[in-house]
């Protein structure tokens, strides 16, 4: 009938919540890396070497974002929560979006 | 400049379709102006809501231009823009004809959340000074001015999602209760906000707060209460 209005802090916590689970789905990624340093030391250099690709190392840049997204979200939830209110929470959120820009830039340049 | 609004209107039920009129346009004129003339003039079948005309009684809250709103307190010209006016009835209610809907579900949401004043005095007692400057007072204060419109209601994402969740509304009235010094209800307000459905339900999008007519902050209020209710939690009082 009509479709739900959106607020700048829905799509706060919709980038907490989308980032969580991308972050999710990485992970069994992550385990397997680790499971090839218990393979054998060749296995591994052999991955590491190809995670030294410009690609790669942007994806990385992605997943930067992805953390520091979701650990400002997480940080801004629970003060939300946990202390005395404040009213600029649009700010901060857009702080936390900002911050997650430059650390994953911050990451790219360092790694280039 | 407009002599007339296009306006189009929901008629039926949950089945139904927007219906289109004209309305001439007039100085100062409000969404409910432009409702009550098509009751009036075009269309008598029309089902509406009002009462006071002057947003104190909460009755007239409709979706206007997809936004949840008091319509006797909003110009038309604050929501067209010179366009269209669509207004439709309020969301996450069932629809009882047009502009209607029913709200028995949010007001016994309001009892379920157990928020009603418990008295701790009888009249025999003499008169209770309130001190109006306390932080208990001052927040309480801070969310008395509700008028039960639902617009909250309608623009909360969590009661969308969680038919269990008891609104922000519901919600916030339990939290200036717990901050009255009068009341005596808290011990079985705390169970019912800190079970299923109650405060912690709350994804903190602030609908509520963006959309209130009154300016108040029911998110801020459901805010306080996890904090009561985690803090009695981790104390032993709350299982």
């Amino acid at each position: 009938m009509t479709k739900p209005h959106r607020k700048p802090l829905w799509y706060a916590a919709m980038a907490h919540r989308l980032s969580g689970l991308a972050l999710s789905a990485f992970l069994p990624l992550h385990f397997l890396v680790l499971g090839l340093a218990i393979e054998g030391e060749a296995e591994l250099d052999g991955f590491l070497k190809w995670t030294d690709s410009p690609l790669v190392k942007f994806a990385e840049m992605g997943l930067v974002f992805l953390l520091t997204v979701h650990l400002l979200g997480g940080l801004r939830l629970l003060v939300l929560e946990n202390f005395a209110w404040r009213d600029s929470q649009k700010t901060i959120a857009t702080f936390a979006a900002g911050a997650s820009v430059l650390a994953a830039f911050a990451f790219l340049f360092q790694v280039v | 400049m407009t002599t007339t609004h296009k306006v189009s209107i929901w008629r039926g039920g949950a089945e139904g379709d927007y219906a289109h009129y004209d309305v001439p346009a007039r100085e100062s004129q409000t969404v409910l102006d432009v409702v009550t003339y098509v009751q009036r003039h075009l269309d008598p079948t029309l089902t509406y809501r009002f009462a006071c005309r002057v947003g104190m009684c909460g009755s007239c809250a409709m979706t206007v231009n997809g936004v949840p709103r008091w319509t006797c307190r909003t110009h038309v010209s604050k929501v067209t823009g010179g366009g269209e006016l669509k207004i439709g009835p309020l969301a996450n209610m069932p629809v009882i004809k047009d502009l209607a809907c029913d709200m028995t579900e949010f007001f016994e949401k309001w009892q379920k959340a157990q928020s009603r004043f418990i008295p701790t005095k009888t009249r025999k007692n003499p008169m209770e000074p309130i001190k109006p400057d306390t932080p208990a007072r001052v927040a309480a204060n801070a969310g008395i001015e509700c008028i039960n419109c639902g617009v909250c209601y309608a623009a909360c994402d969590t009661v969308r999602w969680n038919a269990d969740y008891l609104g922000p509304a519901a919600l916030n009235r339990a939290w200036t209760l717990a901050n009255d010094e009068r009341d005596g209800g808290w011990a079985d307000r705390l169970k019912a906000v800190s079970d299923h459905g109650g405060c912690h339900s709350c994804r903190s999008h602030q609908s509520c707060e963006a959309h209130c007519p009154n300016q108040l902050n029911p998110a801020a209020s459901i805010a306080g209460l996890k904090r009561l209710s985690t803090s009695a939690y981790l104390k032993g009082e709350l299982k």
